[in-house]
């Protein structure tokens, strides 16, 4: 594993599927334009002339269709890999998702390892239909899993390891991150396992936890903040289901302040279910409650200027931090 | 003549009438095979039916009388390969599946041995081993799933079909629409057999569609329709023969129309006082198995005494099937808890690489990717 390649968030992502596609022959990639496009974002260009019309399948604009596909195709013995061309279309296939593919194993013992991937996220003036992050529809499932990277190292392990797990997986990449992270990746075949936070930095005086374009925000933050002697300690969830209790509580327990930092909408998000953990199996250890800064509970405006108001930044996340440790 | 001795389904012993069923090539003991399992799907039901009278059912009882001859037909036309998807009145394919009447009976009374151990109830439960894909509730999610059973089918080159069900009233979903068109694009070996039982629950079609007839869509997916006589299991087996032929040798799926009518209410709680009774009259003569018979015993092709030893055979492993059910046990509340997820391969799934260590300034490092 000592050579690496630079390679951007978009690049590993695609370097992930491409080497599971390459290695194993079940993994198939289904969506819309994810062929001759090469996908709307292209994150799978060049792999209908690399493996060939039979497994980069240009489908109609179907999303349940899709998913219900891939459902079927993942019984008889495959991998299917399904592109939302946004991730905000998952919402088309939320049945075939939520009651076909996460209760089978439950109810009859037929497991479903699916993929379905895409770009989710907002920050690039995408309005309320392409800037989404549906994962707390998806957290209350039992059966699913959900992982979003904010590394493209994470992004290559964890969409190899997601194709690889026998159960039905959401991959939600974040589109702004795309094209502005490059990273050294280590070449080779690793995984990335799913269910384990990755600790970004260390501190004392408070835990933010959080995924995806968050974390950079939080870093960012984090980073402001030291130069006046505060040390945040940062948490990168990477799996949203199941979450890493155990690393949120250890550091909880070490700094005894917890905000999560999301970029859902505030009302039945992921950070509230991770608020509400901590706060029953770490009370004893907190000097602050837990907080939770996210969207406020509007959809995702679409002119810059209310955009940026609506999403969490590092100024306005200083100013939380601030708050909490005033408490 | 009276070929039961018991109500398990209105005969017209009276009627000296040759029933002409559809051409078929299929040898007279494939024909009284196709009787049992007719039978045996109505009996079946007749004995769920009494299970629910004694309070045993967990739910509600949903059962396809009248309508047996689409399930089963269709079912026998597929090879051991093949895969089924069927809906909650297509219990009949189920049993020529293979599916045992005891596991029909524990999962219809949540008993813990039933196929999903009391995890879900009616005809809700599947086996790859036997080509059998357990449905959801949500009418039409089938058929993409599967169109995707198929397509997977296609690129593996293995030989199978997939074959499933929808009724008349999910013909509106969008599911329906979306699995047609992707099995049609892809030119898949699927084929869907629309029963047209006269009632979506209390709704009749003409407030499902503008058109008379479900196979009119065929021709909006650029594929094969097929109309059939729900009711002649001859006809049924043949119609479906040819599309499962078709399909296995790479042309494509074809929408069938079963014309059926439904029997009962929704459920057996349903009186289905919102069906006129002259509907009733009129489909009781044509009823699957009454006509089934005719066709048997006018050609010559049995006696009353074959049918007689037949349904009796039937009757008598019924009883041990019933006994077996209702003694099993009621499953373990914490198995509620199991199950959940498949879990990882022993070896895991791979090297895993070693994190990067905690380091401030991420953010240059990857070069300002904060906001």
């Amino acid at each position: 594993m000592s050579a690496t390649t630079s390679q951007t968030y978009l690049e590993a992502i695609r370097q992930g599927m491409w080497d599971e596609m390459a290695q194993d022959e079940r993994v198939f990639l289904l969506g819309q334009d994810v062929g001759t496009y090469g996908g709307a974002f292209r994150v799978t260009a060049g792999f209908l002339d690399h493996f060939g019309p039979k497994r980069v399948i240009d489908t109609p604009i179907s999303e349940s269709g899709m998913v219900g596909a891939a459902i079927g195709a993942a019984m008889l013995g495959l991998r299917p890999i399904v592109e939302m061309q946004f991730i905000d279309f998952i919402s088309c296939a939320y049945n075939q998702i939520i009651n076909f593919a996460a209760t089978c194993r439950y109810r009859w013992g037929q497991n479903v390892p699916i993929v379905v991937r895409g770009p989710s996220g907002g920050n690039i003036h995408g309005s309320a239909f392409h800037s989404q992050n549906p994962e707390s529809y998806f957290q209350h499932t039992p059966g699913l899993k959900i992982v979003a990277p904010s590394s493209a190292i994470d992004a290559k392990g964890l969409i190899r390891a997601a194709i690889r797990d026998p159960n039905p997986v959401l991959f939600f990449e974040h589109k702004y991150l795309y094209r502005r992270i490059k990273e050294e990746v280590p070449e080779g075949d690793w995984i990335v396992p799913i269910g384990k936070a990755r600790l970004a930095r260390t501190g004392r005086d408070l835990s933010i936890v959080t995924y995806g374009a968050m974390l950079h925000v939080a870093l960012d933050a984090a980073a402001r903040l030291e130069a006046e002697g505060i040390e945040i300690e940062v948490l990168d969830l990477r799996t949203i289901k199941p979450f890493d209790q155990d690393a949120i509580l250890a550091s909880a327990r070490k700094t005894h302040r917890v905000l999560v930092l999301t970029e859902e909408q505030t009302t039945g998000s992921v950070a509230g279910e991770v608020a509400a953990r901590v706060g029953e199996l770490a009370f004893a250890w907190l000097d602050a409650p837990v907080s939770r800064f996210c969207c406020p509970d509007t959809p995702v405006p679409f002119s810059p200027t209310m955009e940026e108001f609506y999403l969490p930044n590092a100024e306005k996340l200083v100013a939380k931090v601030r708050d909490l440790l005033r408490y | 003549m009276s070929v039961t001795g018991k109500s398990f389904g209105s005969l017209h012993p009276e009627s000296p009438k040759v029933e002409r069923l559809a051409e078929t090539k299929l040898p007279r003991e494939r024909q009284l095979d196709l009787y049992r399992l007719l039978r045996l799907t109505r009996m079946v039901e007749g004995r769920l039916g009494n299970l629910y009278r004694q309070g045993k059912v967990v739910g509600g009882l949903y059962t396809s009388l009248g309508q047996e001859a689409t399930a089963v037909g269709s079912a026998y036309a597929l090879e051991a390969g093949d895969f089924i998807g069927p809906l909650i009145r297509n219990l009949g394919s189920m049993l020529v599946r293979g599916v045992q009447p005891r596991e029909v009976m524990m999962q219809y009374m949540a008993r813990g041995l039933s196929p999903t151990g009391g995890k879900d109830g009616n005809t809700h439960f599947g086996d790859l081993a036997r080509g059998i894909v357990a449905p959801i509730s949500m009418l039409g999610s089938v058929i993409p799933v599967m169109a995707g059973v198929a397509l997977a089918a296609k690129m593996q080159g293995r030989p199978l079909v997939a074959l499933t069900y929808i009724g008349d009233g999910g013909t509106s979903t969008g599911d329906f629409h979306e699995g047609l068109n992707l099995a049609a694009v892809l030119d898949v070996p699927f084929v869907l057999i629309a029963e047209n039982n006269g009632y979506a629950y209390s709704t009749p079609t003409a407030r499902q569609m503008k058109i008379k007839h479900i196979v009119a869509r065929a021709a909006a997916y650029g594929i094969p329709g097929e109309m059939v006589d729900g009711n002649d299991i001859l006809a049924v087996y043949e119609v479906t023969k040819k599309a499962v032929e078709r399909a296995r040798a790479g042309g494509g799926p074809t929408l069938i129309e079963a014309k059926t009518f439904r029997m009962k209410g929704h459920a057996e709680h349903d009186d289905a006082g919102y069906v006129p009774p002259h509907l009733f009259e009129e489909w009781r003569k044509k009823d699957p198995i009454d006509r089934f018979e005719r066709h048997l015993l006018g050609l010559g092709l049995a006696t009353p005494e074959d049918l007689q030893k037949i349904v009796a055979e039937i009757d008598r492993g019924l009883d041990a099937e019933v006994d077996f059910a209702l003694a099993s046990p009621m499953p373990p509340p914490e198995r509620a808890l199991e199950g959940v997820y498949e879990p990882d391969p022993a070896e895991g799934l791979g090297t895993i690489l070693p994190d990067a260590p905690p380091v401030n300034g991420l953010r240059e490092q990857n070069g300002g990717a904060a906001r």
